[in-house]
């Protein structure tokens, strides 16, 4: 299962560009899901196939289009809009598939939040029919929605009465925490399998507007030009083109330009290394620009652009296919002072657009890292390249080992990107969220006269352990060990309560709450047993519940 | 310095890096510990006749000599490898044995050998007065004997924690040095490490009782799946032999010298107005230092244990002679419990779980047949109708079902009046302890001169005579 594509390949979205307005349409096949002989993505409904070329057109239009200022998500299809994920999908798909199927499409969908937020990129929600579930909760990730006024097209959550589940991808979250409605009417709105239309939307704050339907493009034309002229982008292009990242697999190997993984099923681990710019042959400057003009000339081969598409593309690939891989084992190789210089560029570039973008592909990719329920370690050894932004993710990592070396130089180093350039999704830095209890350490270590040894790092508590090489690779070897051994499930329930530190936010209840309550309803028999609501949709009739609250 | 020549070893310790460097920061701190709390007014101008290991073969594991005791080459052995050597029992039966700790267990491991390895300072610490009160020279070395090879012991305990444990084994290692017998804020882990063995009576007790329950652990840690662990513990009893020898002969002579005196008194007697000590007292430390010894097993039902046996880190002892599948997955085992009420009651519960009465079953055995021994070839052989027994495994318990309850030494529950009325019936009372010290408070110092209350041994150590001068003092 790979997660790149290219426009060129999209079965279900078409894009399109006027001016500094794009309509990405939804129109999916429905004969063109990923297992096609288990069900038909019907009204729209989706996949994670779906899903992936959503995240690709996202991710396109933030470096191939400088000039897109504001999204029109509408539907291809006559009445519906989006009935949300595919049931059927979800009925036929193992419990670890669809818990990672949200967490991609979360993922994606905060990613046009953060669009909003960063970027320059404002959506509108053209709902043009039923809008549904999963549908609903794609239009509730968007700035504002318009939703046409024609007598049936509504926006809904039908998940509890329909399905004994619940919206699986923050539709909850938003309805109460950003569209800010009204408790019990979001109550009543929860429980309604024909959603809501018309002036009760509105009145109710589930829409911003409702136009009838001979009204409704103008308007939908009108809005889409305010939300672009809010922009900061550039009036016009280019923009850089994300080429295949063609990643050679042998065996248990994965080898990129700058990330290479592998994996030993013995132990269920895989070793994921990053490497530093300037190990290549590559003209330096394509390499590691300095200037804006420069990153818009190398495109797609600039360091910070590549090396951070490979690890998001290696993280997706290990969440979905290599389920059994427990321990993520970092590395950062390479000339830390290659990545300080990065660092320093991207800095200096950052009121510049492309750079802009750059640095939020780099956070949203450490936010995936926070995000991805398997154990990371890092291990810093000499040679390491662990600074500035790569130390950002040995800060990611539950444990941070780093050799105390009496021979070999091994230090690590911080930058200003480890100042603020990547907050989580709590919105503090990775620092700040390591040294909750005690802040003043954040500005000792980002003040901190040039590299840290093993000692320093220790000492300013920036690593867990920092063995000496007579004990490192039994330590480290135990440590791995260990951890393999232990419950996957409590791991993945420890790890994500203790990551996240600090102040919740939208972005941390959505994912906390689909890990605590979603998957735990997607377990039980009431959803999933034999005559659970999600197995008997569309089958069998009324389901039957075990009506014990728990 | 650390140097192979003065640490004797078979792990290769002039190639190990990794042992040498924590070495050399433990040993100083280790001869440090010695001093302090070894015997005392005996450390620099006596010199003892004792064995010292030099290798693990026949000829290397009993070499005599004088030696003054902070000199004593304590070393590092292992028992030769066995050639493929697969896991015994347990979850990972079948497997090849680990020569590595692995990471899951490393915990566990290292609790097992921290909690073995902190016994063996501690016997050193409680015995550290018995010098002052010897009954000969003889048992003075046989005492030495028996505190140098318990210092052996942690060597061997603390070689697996620097060797497999990193830092944390090292920290563990160093607080092996620091915890202290008896001492309120660093007391040693188990209880029955605590209480000074301050009479000779007690340490013989001691070495019969306590150090069996060594044995019967030490049994158990040398089926380990980890090699390393169960090499150095089949090492190891091969001295824990010796110390049960001393215990068990030693008791042997004080029965022995009882029934001479109670044959010259015409068996009628009061032999403590002879100066020795009567039977219904040695009794009564067998029954308190047996029934100390049966709570270090555990208690009846642990989870603990069940982890131990499940994981392949802790077998039974001798794992081999048990008659079935050495997984224990479904087997149960009938145990005595009590209910609220206070009755006994039979209950079945699963096997793994009741490893620890498993063990304790052994010992119990083991222990009957010293006792018989004594029965037989003293008690017996002098004509006599008493007999020493082993009390029943309910009385005097602080672990287990038994706990804070009563019961006499036939295991009749009785209520906390009467059993404080009568509990110095059958456990040493304060009178009993003044008495012990009243005649051992002169020691015996000329070689071949035994105190009045025990008879001298059948043969001297290392075929020298009774009367070598096992002890010598250097002017």
């Amino acid at each position: 299962m790979t997660f790149e594509t290219s426009p060129d390949q999209y079965k279900h979205w078409k894009l399109t560009v006027d001016g500094n307005v794009a309509t990405l349409a939804m129109d999916v096949r429905e004969d063109a899901g990923l297992r096609p002989n288990d069900y038909k993505l019907k009204l729209n409904s989706y996949d994670l196939g779906v899903d992936i070329e959503l995240a690709d057109v996202l991710q396109r239009l933030r470096f191939e289009h400088p000039e897109v200022h504001s999204v029109v998500l509408t539907s291809l299809k006559p009445r519906i809009f989006c009935a949300g994920a595919n049931i059927f999908m979800l009925g036929t798909s193992s419990h670890a598939f669809k818990v990672n199927f949200c967490k991609f499409t979360n993922e994606t969908r905060l990613g046009m939040e953060d669009m909003s937020a960063h970027s320059g990129i404002k959506f509108m929600a053209a709902v043009n029919g039923i809008c549904a579930g999963g549908g609903y909760e794609l239009a509730l990730a968007c700035d504002e929605i318009l939703l046409v006024d024609d007598g049936s097209a509504s926006v809904g959550l039908p998940e509890t009465p329909l399905l004994g589940v619940l919206p699986g991808t923050g539709g909850l979250t938003r309805v109460v925490d950003k569209r800010k409605v009204r408790r019990d009417l979001a109550d009543d709105f929860s429980t309604l399998v024909e959603g809501v239309r018309g002036k009760r939307a509105v009145d109710g704050r589930f829409v911003d507007a409702v136009y009838p339907t001979s009204k409704f493009q103008d308007a939908v034309a009108r809005r889409a030009l305010e939300l672009a002229a809010m922009s900061d982008r550039p009036k016009s292009g280019p923009g850089i083109t994300l080429g295949p990242l063609s990643p050679a697999i042998a065996g248990d190997t994965i080898a990129y330009k700058y990330v290479t993984g592998s994996i030993d099923r013995l132990k269920r681990t895989c070793e994921l290394t990053i490497s530093a710019p300037g190990g290549s042959e590559d003209p330096p400057l394509r390499e590691m620009p300095t200037t804006a003009a420069q990153f818009l000339a190398a495109g797609d081969q600039s360091w910070a652009v590549r090396a951070f598409r490979e690890l998001d593309d290696a993280l997706l690939r290990l969440r979905l296919n290599e389920p059994e891989i427990g321990t993520i084992i970092l590395r950062a190789t390479g000339d830390p002072a290659a990545v300080l210089a990065v660092d320093a560029s991207l800095d200096a570039n950052k009121a510049d657009w492309l750079v802009r973008e750059i640095i939020s592909g780099i956070r949203r990719t450490l936010k995936r890292v926070d995000l991805t329920s398997r154990s990371f370690f890092a291990l810093i050894e000499p040679g390491n390249a662990f600074a500035g932004t790569l130390f950002e993710l040995a800060l990611a990592a539950d444990r941070v080992y780093m050799i105390d070396h009496p021979d070999e130089a091994n230090t690590v180093q911080l930058s200003v990107m480890n100042g603020g350039a990547y907050p989580m999704s709590n919105d503090l830095t990775r620092l700040q969220v390591r040294f909750l209890g005690e802040p003043d350490s954040v500005g000792k270590a980002l003040t901190h006269d040039g590299p840290f040894d093993a000692s320093a790092a220790l000492a300013a508590g920036l690593v867990f352990s920092a063995p000496d090489d007579i004990d490192w690779d039994d330590e480290v070897r135990m440590a791995i060990e260990a951890r393999a051994a232990f419950s996957p499930d409590a791991l993945t329930g420890m790890e994500a309560n203790l990551r996240f530190a600090g102040p919740e936010t939208m972005e941390t209840k959505i994912f906390g709450r689909l890990t605590a309550w979603q998957n735990w309803i997607f377990q039980r028999p009431n959803a999933v047993g034999e005559r659970g609501a999600l197995m008997t949709y569309g089958r069998e009739g009324r389901p039957t519940f075990d009506f014990k609250r728990t | 310095m650390i140097s192979a020549e003065k640490i004797p070893n078979n792990v290769d310790l002039a190639g190990n890096k990794k042992l040498q460097r924590a070495l050399e920061h433990w040993q100083p701190a280790y001869l440090d510990w010695w001093r302090d709390m070894g015997p005392p007014g005996f450390q620099d101008s006596h010199q003892v006749y004792l064995r010292t290991a030099t290798s693990v073969d026949a000829a290397g594991w009993a070499h005599f000599d004088y030696v003054r005791l902070p000199e004593y080459r304590w070393g590092i052995f292992l028992a030769e490898p066995t050639p493929d050597r697969r896991i015994g029992f347990g979850d990972f039966k079948g497997q090849p044995v680990w020569q590595e700790v692995p990471g899951e267990f490393r915990n566990q491991l290292r609790r097992l050998i921290v909690i073995q390895g902190d016994t063996e300072p501690a016997s050193v610490e409680q015995q550290r007065s018995l010098g002052a009160h010897c009954p000969s020279l003889y048992d003075l070395r046989n005492l030495f004997q028996v505190n140098v090879e318990e210092g052996r012991h942690l060597w061997a305990m603390v070689y697996l924690l620097h060797s497999h444990f990193g830092r944390d084994g090292r920290e563990e290692a160093e607080a092996l040095l620091e915890r202290r017998s008896g001492n309120d804020d660093t007391p040693r882990m188990l209880e029955a490490f605590n209480e000074p063995i301050d009479t000779w009576l007690d340490f013989f007790a001691f070495t019969m009782f306590t150090d069996r329950d060594g044995k019967s652990q030490l049994l158990s840690l040398s089926e380990s799946s980890l090699d390393p662990l169960a090499r150095t513990t089949k090492f190891m009893l091969t001295e824990e032999a010796h110390h049960m020898f001393v215990g068990e002969s030693g008791i042997a002579r004080i029965l022995e010298r009882t029934c001479q005196l109670l044959r010259e008194s015409g068996f009628s007697g009061d032999v403590r107005k002879h100066g020795g000590i009567d039977l219904p007292l040695i009794q009564k430390f067998v029954n308190f230092w047996f029934s100390q010894s049966l709570d270090l097993h555990g208690s009846e039902v642990s989870s603990n244990a069940a982890a131990y046996f499940s994981n392949g880190l802790k077998g039974r002892a001798e794992e081999d002679k048990f008659d079935d599948d050495h997984i224990l997955a479904g087997n149960m085992y009938v145990l005595d419990l009590m209910d609220d009420s206070g009755l006994i009651i039979r209950e079945e519960v699963p096997m793994r779980n009741a490893l620890n009465e498993v063990l304790r079953d052994w010992y119990v055995g083991d222990c009957q047949a010293g006792v018989d021994r004594w029965n037989k070839r003293v008690l017996e052989a002098h004509g006599m109708s008493e007999r020493i027994t082993l009390p029943s495994r309910r009385f005097n318990r602080k672990v287990g079902v038994y706990a804070d309850k009563h019961f006499d030494p036939f295991g009749n529950h009785l209520s906390t009046e009467d059993w404080e009325r009568r509990k110095y019936e059958w456990l040493p009372s304060p009178d009993d302890k003044r008495y012990l010290h009243s005649i051992q408070a002169t020691p015996v110092y000329q070689p071949g001169q035994f105190a009045n209350y025990i008879a001298p041994p059948q043969r001297g150590i290392n075929r020298q005579p009774i009367d070598f001068e096992y002890v010598r003092t250097e002017q």
